[in-house]
């Protein structure tokens, strides 16, 4: 009786946005008499940091500091359709819609700082700490406030952008499958190392170490967020949790966090993220979703750690001691593989 | 028939009608106001609720409010003194220790009921002590962090 | 601990950001450490009422009767909604986007068709006054034969669970019971290759678990229109949903969301609003409807179990030359939002790897529990966790390292995929040696020199399109004539284990199928008859 040591690995890739498209988002950004702007929005933030997300690619377009950006969500008087946060679809299309929004703005600020500083707009540049400026001679400058209140008071004119952006809808072949499923995929590589007990079936996560590839880290604070809490949903995936235990039998069913497992703060184990980043080619500033993708290849890894552990493979998920002990007792005993080299 | 009952509330004298099987969860949003306190399970499996009832971390959705009479409630809304945060607000800022920051309330009253009993925890006194709140965004560890960095800030500033 | 390779890919990117790449505070962060932060139910109303609904016990079954005059009566109860009440009792939740058929009534009518099914809506000043109401309803039923096994379900004599498909499966292009994917030709495959290895996968069905349950709040607003704060993950699409359920104009009814306590797909289904609006409207009062967590659990949609075969044909130098999967989706009594991720299933088919020839055929099953839904990872989470076991075991069947075999047969930049879109902007070798390092897995000098943009075209035969404009989108063009016809690739030294002589290259591809006709379809015709 013994407990066993196991690593197992997975890659994956993620499609980023509704499958087949289809789903547009909309944004709209305006200032305020004072060089302050508003992104109104319908879409959601259910935690995954929809808000903050938006605000930083909006701050980066419009060329102001990100403390001059406030994200209003979700009230659908003010803010335009949205289809909906799912699909990791949220930075990758409210993010591109902000972007055309917040290009539109940039551009009458642009203008009407262009008609204070009597020169010609393509001539400016923002400086990303609220001023405006003349390319090579940023003495002369002005500032976004300055240029909000001429606009509204001088000039009447709107410092304002709409946006919206739609991957148009794909047809799918009846018979083929034929289709564009999605414009941007995000990627992944997880190892993972396992302790299995072979007396009790007890599998302990001891460390995962991961590669992400995600486009375009907007926030990498947010970043390791998604990729921390969602490593730990695909830990308890893979390990504990189900509303049907005996499925396909319905009995059984837990109804409260007593009887539904997860991993509790005892559980979790050291995890190395390393995030790479290949720019997509329609994300803003290159980004991919990652809200999803991140659980998803440690389910696998974890049973192929177990294999590698004690020589079981257990092909239904989750993989509870019991599972992983009648397997043991099927194979008549632990069959420790090959260290991966 | 209701009841009255008096308990302070972060540091404030409160006085309610409650009804017989009223609990203190839905005493503190419905009746009290303080909105600051969540229920996730209103079963007493999630943790969510939790408040300290003198001192000590309750699950308030199965504590009856009739019980906390004479009793001294902390909730997070009690945590900032004015403007100033607790450390612990501070270190689950620092270490983006929410997400939805549903369970984020309950959470730190845990934590705090923690480090006012013991100042210095081990990282496994951190786990045991919020052991008994779900969080499903974080994976837990940006919360352990934040707790020991507030811990050792708190060390640091009494130092 | 998160580090960045910044080194990979640098040439393709623009670093000179001022705020993207910052680590900023979230904007919400003080709202949630100081607890200050809005949630759907952190409104207070006056006079606020709240509804309960009374679920079926049974998991498929006749209704005989209903008495809900005891109820009706009880201390507390200001109405009880009946299914009669729901201005438009049937919907399907993508029928806002035409895809399929509507299924699911808001309250059942006659037949209950999953344990947990709601059939009465009970409104009252206290959740406790219409609990104890709704224990005095008395219903009575005749139980029918259910089905609860995806593959059960679609055995002929198989008791019919939901009456718009009565063959228990989704109706794909109107003629087809799944979703094919067909690329090369596996068989011929599958008689060529080395080793031939198949198995099968079971996902289970899994709760959202959110720490905040669905729920919304309906109130009447002044002018006549309602104000709905919700819990939703999609405002809109929960809006048009309540719109078209209670027969009123969008504009009607005002939305209020966007602070919401976890999601994770499973607040997508708007299993709160609709009758939140209906008991508003018919109370003139604001009402509440919040899950309670056994409900959440038990009753609010989980992830789908899905059923996965997989069937891969390998060749000992570590190539696979072909995948056939077999997949069942287990939506429960309707379909919510299984149909969708049928096709998305469809679509990730083989994974990031480059595969000759791939078949799969996707169904959607229905059977006599708690309707699916979406979740985090949605039609893609059950196969990759299949795929992923697939290719360990593959990898150890030819005796390779399981990552190095990966790598062999990772997709690259110009490969074309088995839904036939070449491969762009990929990056799985880069994370697979970026991980490898990490974690002190020795990979040989030839994969650690691997690059995801190199190999691809040239390998797969297709068009160079590099040097063409970048489209901003995919353009909608029919099949690629370009598909290639090669699958040779760069082989690293063979494995010192096995060293046989190479197999012969897979028989060259029958092009795609014609392209007339072909991918012209409009989108709705996948998911059968038009809902109107
Ligand atoms: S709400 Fe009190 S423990 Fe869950
Ligand atoms: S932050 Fe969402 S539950 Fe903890």
């Amino acid at each position: 009786m013994a407990k066993h040591h196991g690593r197992g690995v997975a890659t994956i890739n993620y499609p980023i946005g509704m499958n087949l498209g289809g789903d547009p988002s909309q944004a709209l950004v305006h200032s305020n008499p004072t060089g302050k702007f508003t992104v109104s929005l319908s879409s959601i933030d259910l935690g995954q940091g929809m808000k903050s997300v938006i605000r930083q690619i909006c701050a980066e377009t419009l060329g102001v500091p990100v403390a001059d950006v406030y994200v209003d969500t979700a009230d659908s008087d003010t803010g335009p359709h949205c289809t909906g946060s799912f699909a990791s679809r949220g930075t990758h299309r409210v993010g591109n819609a902000v972007m055309v929004a917040a290009r539109e703005a940039r551009a009458v600020m642009m203008e009407a700082a262009a008609e204070e500083l009597e020169v010609d707009p393509g001539d400016l540049e923002t400086d990303g700490r609220g001023n405006i400026r003349v390319k090579g001679a940023p003495h002369r400058s002005i500032t976004v406030r300055e240029v909000a209140m001429a606009a509204q008071f001088k000039q009447g004119k709107t410092i304002a952008g709409r946006g919206i952006f739609l991957v148009p809808l794909s047809d799918v072949d009846p018979e083929t499958g034929e289709m564009s499923p999605a414009t941007c995929y995000a990627h992944a590589c997880v190892i993972v190392d396992v302790e299995v007990d072979d007396e009790t079936g007890d599998v302990s996560v001891l460390k995962m170490t991961s590669a992400y590839e995600i486009g375009r880290a907007i926030n990498p604070k947010m970043v390791e967020q998604q990729l921390v809490g969602g490593a730990w949903m695909g830990m308890s995936h893979a390990l504990y949790e189900t509303v049907e235990p005996y499925y396909p039998d319905p009995r059984e069913g837990p109804r409260d966090f007593n009887e539904y497992l997860m991993p509790g703060p005892g559980d979790i184990c050291p995890h190395e993220i390393v995030v790479l980043e290949r720019p997509a080619p329609d994300g803003p500033f290159g980004a991919k979703g990652i809200g999803e993708m991140c659980a998803n290849p440690v389910l696998p890894a974890v049973a192929n750690a177990i294999f590698n552990a004690v020589g079981v493979r257990i092909n239904d998920l989750p993989i509870t001691p019991e599972k992983v002990l009648r397997a043991i007792k099927a194979r008549g005993g632990a069959v420790p593989q090959a260290r991966m080299r | 028939m209701k009841t009255p009952i008096q308990f302070r509330l972060n540091g404030e004298d409160v006085a309610a009608f409650v009804e017989g099987g009223a609990n203190l969860l839905d005493t503190l949003r419905e009746i009290v106001g303080d909105l600051s306190v969540k229920g996730g399970c209103w079963q007493g499996t999630c943790g969510t609720c939790t408040v300290l009832i003198d001192g000590v971390p309750r699950l308030s959705c199965i504590t009856l409010a009739e019980t906390c009479s004479g009793s001294s409630i902390e909730t997070a809304a009690g945590l900032r003194r004015g403007s100033e945060l607790h450390p612990l607000q501070i270190a689950f800022m620092e270490r983006f220790a929410a997400q939805c920051g549903y369970c984020t309330p309950g959470m730190l009253m845990a934590a705090k009921a923690l480090l006012d009993k013991n100042p210095n925890p081990t990282r496994q006194d951190v786990i045991e002590a919020i052991s008994g709140n779900i969080c499903r965004c974080t994976g837990y560890e940006p919360i352990i962090n934040a707790v020991l960095d507030a811990a050792r800030e708190h060390a640091r500033s009494r130092a | 601990m998160l580090e960045f390779r910044k080194d990979i890919f640098a040439d393709e990117r623009d670093d000179n950001l001022l705020e993207i790449g910052q680590p900023t505070q979230r904007q919400d962060m003080l709202g949630h450490v100081t607890a200050t932060s809005r949630y759907y139910d952190d409104h207070r109303f006056a006079n606020l009422l709240h509804l309960k609904v009374l679920r079926s016990p049974h998991a498929h079954a006749r209704i005989r009767s209903i008495d809900d005059s005891a109820a009706a009566r009880a201390p507390g109860v200001k109405r009880i909604i009946r299914a009669a009440d729901v201005p438009v009792n049937l919907n399907t939740l993508l029928s806002l986007m035409q895809f399929g058929k509507d299924d699911e009534p808001s309250l059942a009518t006659d037949v209950v068709r999953y344990k947990g099914e709601p059939i009465l809506g009970i409104v009252a000043t206290s959740e406790r006054a219409a609990l104890e109401a709704m224990a005095l309803v008395r219903i009575s039923y005749d139980p029918l034969p259910a089905v609860f096994d995806v593959e059960e379900a679609l055995k002929p004599g198989a008791p019919s669970v939901n009456p718009t498909y009565p063959k228990n499966t989704f109706e794909y292009h109107g003629k087809y019971d799944h979703q094919k994917l067909r690329f090369g030709d596996v068989d011929a495959a599958f008689a060529q290759a080395d080793v031939v290895l198949e198995d099968r996968y079971q996902m289970s069905p899994i709760e959202h678990a959110p720490t905040e349950t669905n729920g919304s709040i309906a109130v009447p607003d002044t002018n006549g229109r309602i104000v709905v704060y919700t819990s939703t993950q999609a405002l809109f699409f929960s809006l048009d949903t309540a719109a078209k359920i209670n027969a009123l104009p969008s504009n009607q009814l005002h939305f209020i969301g966007g602070t919401v306590g976890g999601g994770f797909g499973g607040k997508v289904d708007t299993m709160t609003e609709p009758l939140a609006i209906l008991a508003a409207r018919l109370t003139g009062a604001p009402v509440r409807y919040r899950f309670s967590r056994h409900e959440e659990m038990q009753f609010g949609s989980p992830r789908g179990a899905e059923r996965i075969y997989i069937k891969d044909g390998i060749m000992r130098d570590g190539r696979i030359i072909a995948r056939q999967v077999r997949a069942y989706f287990d939506s429960g009594a309707y379909t919510r939002l299984s149909s969708y991720a049928v096709i998305k299933c469809a679509g990730h088919i083989p994974g990031p790897y480059t595969i000759p020839n791939v078949s799969a055929d996707i169904y959607c099953v229905f059977t006599n529990r708690t309707p699916a839904t979406a979740m985090r990872g949605f039609g893609v989470t059950a196969i990759d966790f299949a795929i992923e076991c697939q290719m360990d075991k593959d990898a150890v069947a030819i005796g390779m390292d399981p990552l190095e075999f990966r790598m062999l047969n990772a997709y690259r930049d110009g490969d074309m995929k088995a839904h036939r879109r070449e491969a762009k902007n990929c990056a799985l070798i880069e994370c697979a040696q970026v991980a490898a390092e990490k974690a002190q897995w020795p990979l040989r000098d030839e994969f650690r020199r691997m690059s995801s943009r190199q190999g691809g075209a040239a390998r797969a035969g297709v068009t160079d399109r590099s040097r063409m404009p970048a489209p901003a989108v995919p353009p909608r063009v029919p099949a690629s004539t370009t598909q290639r016809v090669t699958y040779e690739r760069p082989m690293p030294a063979v494995s010192p284990a096995a060293t046989p002589p190479p197999p012969p290259p897979t028989p060259p591809q029958p092009p795609a199928p014609a392209a007339s006709g072909h991918g012209a379809r409009r989108f709705s015709s996948v998911f059968g008859t038009r809902r109107r």
